[in-house]
């Protein structure tokens, strides 16, 4: 375990945001947790009790008959956005002055920066490099995760769970942003701590080694079944594909209709909403994992070899 | 003659003693005087409900609140406050981004010293360079958090799907920001980093010299999307200059434009979604058709 290694890497100013990350996301989504839990309590009373159900006030915080359900704005939300711009500002000046912003060498054109990374918030991107060509990773894929991000509202159909924490209300959205959102977050990590010199990969305390050379033969599909002729190599690429998302849609429907509530949203769901949820669904939250574990561990490069294009 | 000059004195003075009176009075209560009414417009009386909502809708930087607001809305626990944070975080990226713009040439030549000037000569220079760095880092952390809670409490959901549309581009231009202001010092950290994110452009489908379709269409690399990007071949002067207008003018301008509609849709949507009055599994309305 080469400490230092560690050390040199979590210690570098550019990389502190993601050492924030690893302990806000955890803490946020424990406290959405707390929230959602409470609310499901709630949730499960009034379910039990009709009569109570027409009398609560049916949130989780406190209210008593008499008190007011509005506030005015002033003080009581300006004193809390004053506040809170108060303590961020006072976070924001110690960090910077305890913390200098990175500076290299000048820019030089004629000397490789290795490993050279992109900004944390990309670095995601730059390791899919890793398991797509660049048309897909740095420009299909992109522009698949914003357009995925921007239908989710209006392909999740269920009414319940608007403005409030719960878990049992929405499984399934929740779950497919979960899935989504980890999947980032753990692409960022893989590019910031493990990816090494050459971009190879290096257990966390593992000595960066500079001199390292990998012989890592990567193998397309239509190689493991010793086929060479490209038309043949095309159909089998393009079989494989339609297979893994015909079995990927099977899977994932059976998992969104598993509850009754589930299956009740999904008869509100319209055809062509259920598609577009299913194509995004598979694309992203099944087809990239699975390319990257068929890349990771069984150093499969390409499935479908075409002259034009791979993927 | 004496007398009358002295009569004439004396009233001269009773008249400055009572202006310096009536100024001390001002002074005491700055809320009657011509000079404030004339700023804020409406008579402040915290006893008075109605006034205090009219000090909130009559404020051109507070008119963006409803008067009154949801009890609950106000707790910490439901919003986290992110979107807030970062739209305070935007303010002080612009507030600090022109401090930065005084010292900074967006040429080869000058570029990478100004920021060595900035950060050993300019009084203040190196902790108002961290504090633009940070707090864009920090920008990108609370828009993902923000986006995150609005997953978690179903925010985005009727009438709010555009607004979460208008936030989706929101969080792109926050990254276009961070990213296109990485290459400005003109260092080897953001050279690379551009060089390696610009490389992407030429396997674009159809528009990149290397993307799929791209040389059939007559894509070369002195005609395709990365040239129009860099300005150039490769990452240079003209890459920096471009980076520098649309780090500094175009995407600011973009995205101060969204957040206004952002706001204003907050606000037509209904205000805050919650935290609302659960709703139960079994008062779902049977299935309709759209629209
Ligand atoms: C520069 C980035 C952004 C700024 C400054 C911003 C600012 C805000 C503010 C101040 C609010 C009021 C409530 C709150 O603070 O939570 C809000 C609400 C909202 N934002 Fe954003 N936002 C940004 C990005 C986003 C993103 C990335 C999304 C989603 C993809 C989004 C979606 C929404 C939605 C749906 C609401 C309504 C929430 C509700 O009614 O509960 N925003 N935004």
């Amino acid at each position: 375990m080469d400490w230092a290694q560690v050390w040199e890497i979590v210690s570098l100013p550019d990389n502190i945001p993601i050492v924030a990350i690893a302990v806000l996301v955890p803490f946020y989504t424990w406290y959405a947790a707390r929230q959602a839990r409470a609310t499901d309590r709630l949730i499960a009373q009034l379910e039990a009790d009709p009569q109570m159900a027409k009398t609560h006030h049916r949130k989780i915080h406190p209210f008593r008959p008499g008190w007011a359900r509005e506030l005015p704005v002033w003080p009581y939300l300006l004193r809390i956005e004053f506040l809170a711009a108060l303590v961020v500002t006072l976070i924001l000046m110690v960090w910077s002055i305890t913390l200098n912003a990175p500076l290299e060498e000048p820019a030089n054109p004629n000397h490789t920066m290795n490993p050279s990374k992109a900004p944390w918030y990309f670095v995601g991107l730059q390791e899919m490099l890793v398991y797509f060509d660049p048309w897909f990773a740095g420009v299909v894929l992109p522009t698949l995760i914003i357009v995925g991000l921007m239908v989710f509202p209006y392909v999740d159909t269920n009414p319940l769970g608007t403005g409030y924490y719960t878990i049992r209300q929405r499984r399934v959205a929740l779950a497919g942003f979960g899935i989504g959102f980890f999947i980032w977050l753990a692409l960022v990590f893989i590019g910031t701590f493990v990816r090494g010199p050459g971009w190879m990969w290096f257990w966390p305390g593992q000595t960066w080694d500079h001199t390292r050379v990998v012989y890592e033969v990567n193998r397309n599909l239509p190689d493991l079944f010793g086929i060479t002729n490209a038309w043949l190599q095309a159909i089998l690429g393009i079989i494989a594909i339609a297979v893994f998302y015909a079995g990927s849609a099977w899977g994932i429907h059976k998992l969104v209709t598993r509850s009754e509530l589930d299956r009740k949203i999904y008869e509100r769901t319209s055809l062509t909403q259920y598609v577009v949820f299913q194509f995004f669904a598979i694309t992203i939250l099944v087809g990239l994992p699975a390319k990257m574990l068929l890349r990771l561990l069984f150093r499969i490069k390409y499935v479908l070899v075409t002259p034009w294009l791979n993927v | 003659m004496p007398e009358p000059q002295e009569a004439k004195s004396s009233a001269l003075l009773d008249k400055a003693r009572e202006e310096i009176r009536d100024l001390v009075q001002d002074l005491k209560k700055p809320q009657e005087t011509q000079l404030w009414k004339s700023i804020f417009r409406v008579k402040h009386d915290r006893t008075e409900p109605r006034t205090r909502a009219l000090g909130v809708l009559a404020n051109v930087f507070l008119h963006l609140h409803p008067a009154r607001i949801n009890r609950d809305a106000v707790r910490y626990s439901y919003t986290w406050g992110m979107g807030g944070i970062s739209f305070y975080l935007f303010l002080v990226l612009t507030f600090t981004g022109v401090l930065l713009m005084f010292y900074y040439h967006p040429t080869k030549v000058q570029a990478f010293r100004d920021i060595l000037y900035l950060e050993h000569d300019v009084p203040f220079g190196k902790l108002l360079r961290n504090m633009h760095r940070w707090a864009a880092h920090l920008m990108v952390i609370g828009v993902w958090l923000h986006m995150f809670r609005v997953v978690l409490t179903g925010s985005y959901k009727k009438p709010r799907e555009f607004n979460w549309c208008v936030g989706v581009i929101l969080l792109v231009l926050t990254l276009l920001l961070s990213f296109t202001g990485y290459l400005l010092p003109d260092d080897q950290l953001g050279f690379w980093a551009v060089t390696v994110g610009t490389n992407m452009a030429r396997a674009t489908p159809l528009l990149g010299h290397e993307g799929p379709l791209g040389p059939e269409l007559g894509m070369t690399p002195f005609n395709d999307v990365r040239f129009a990007l860099l300005g150039g071949s490769i990452v240079d002067a003209n890459a920096l200059l471009r980076a520098y207008i649309w780090h500094c003018i175009a995407i600011p301008l973009i995205a101060a434009t969204f957040m206004g509609v952002h706001f204003w849709r907050v606000r037509k949507d209904g205000g805050i979604s919650g935290p609302s009055p659960v709703m139960l599994e079994s008062e779902m309305k049977p299935v309709r058709k759209l629209r």
